[in-house]
């Protein structure tokens, strides 16, 4: 028999026939195990998403079996890779087609900070064009560090109060980068 | 059929053109011609239609911060069947840095000259379509000059207070 393990349920009220919890809580628990990523993978931290995505770390584990390349049904926009100057408009355009609620995970030192490439063609970190909710280190990182920063993304996910379009910091946060 | 040598080479070119160019020498075996920019496209036509060098492997620039005329576009041409090359270099001034198209010549010089002038800001005259070709539209800067600083001014982590100094 295989060891299935089940997420505990949020702490809640619980009576003969019937469960209460917050439903914050309870939704976000739902989208956690079920984020979409949208994989923007422009270079060798890319190739370690293959890895990640493959049956030795298999990042369906943690819900995440659906890709979804149309950032119109994408949760989770995962950046691997270096990002040109020319490439910036393309990558803020994706991002602002997808829906709320989204999240953004710079993958390596590229996408975080322009790594290596310190020059005048390439973007220093995509955090100058688009908000980032988990930066993962490394050139490139391993695919454990990759894992570990979708949970990460997964914890953000859980702990958000209702709404984060609603939250005037998470609306402040878009409008520095000129997004409404 | 015996490799034409850069002697050779030489005596074709003066005898079709005489005194427009000087030798600068052949670095690493690859004789390097220098012109002006008034004789360039009639040295490269003579040395495509008659010395039969008919690949034009790249146009480029160099910038030299420190010699009186700064910019050098450098035209690399080849020719396949004699597998024989050669290099020429016009000098160019920084407050005139105009020489004329190749397109005439090569059609693949477009693109080339398109690259140089976007890294170099070298003004192709009768270019038929001269604007930036690799770096983003809105770039004010011509990377490749040495008075523009490599690394990008946009970032901050590698300042000088994050080191103590």
């Amino acid at each position: 028999m295989s060891d299935i393990q089940i997420v505990e349920a949020p702490p809640g009220v619980e009576g003969s026939g019937f469960f209460a919890t917050r439903l914050d809580q309870a939704v976000g628990l739902a989208r956690s195990y079920s984020l979409w990523p949208l994989p923007f993978a422009t270079s060798c931290c890319g190739i370690e998403f293959m890895a990640t995505m493959g049956s030795h770390y298999d990042l369906s584990r943690f819900g995440a079996e659906r890709l979804s390349f149309s950032p119109r049904q994408a949760d989770l926009l995962m950046v691997m890779g270096t990002i040109a100057k020319k490439m910036a408009p393309v990558l803020r355009q994706v991002y602002l087609q997808m829906a709320e609620p989204r999240w953004v995970m710079a993958v390596g030192a590229c996408a975080s900070s322009g790594g290596i490439f310190d020059t005048y063609s390439v973007l220093q970190g995509i955090d100058e064009i688009i908000p980032v909710d988990v930066y993962v280190p490394g050139c490139p990182p391993r695919p454990e560090a990759i894992i570990d920063g979708f949970m990460n993304i997964q914890k953000l996910v859980q702990t958000e109060s209702g709404r984060r379009r609603d939250d005037p910091s998470y609306r402040d946060l878009l409008a520095k980068y000129g997004i409404q | 059929m015996a490799k034409v040598s850069n002697e050779e080479l030489l005596q074709q070119l003066t005898a079709k053109l005489g005194d427009v160019f000087t030798n600068e020498g052949e670095p690493f075996g690859l004789l390097t011609i220098e012109t002006c920019r008034d004789n360039i496209i009639q040295l490269l036509t003579v040395l495509k239609n008659d010395l039969n060098f008919i690949h034009l492997t790249d146009i480029t620039a160099v910038h030299y911060p420190e010699k009186e005329k700064q910019f050098a576009v450098v035209y690399h041409v080849h020719d396949l069947a004699g597998g024989v090359r050669i290099r020429v270099k016009v000098a160019l001034a920084t407050e005139d840095v105009h020489i004329p198209t190749a397109v005439n010549i090569w059609d693949g010089a477009n693109w080339m000259e398109r690259e140089t002038y976007d890294y170099f800001g070298i003004l192709f005259d009768g270019h038929p379509d001269l604007r930036r070709i690799l770096n983003v539209d809105d770039m004010t800067a011509f990377p490749m000059r040495k008075e523009y600083p490599l690394e990008d001014p946009n970032r901050i982590d590698k300042k000088d207070y994050f080191f103590g100094r």
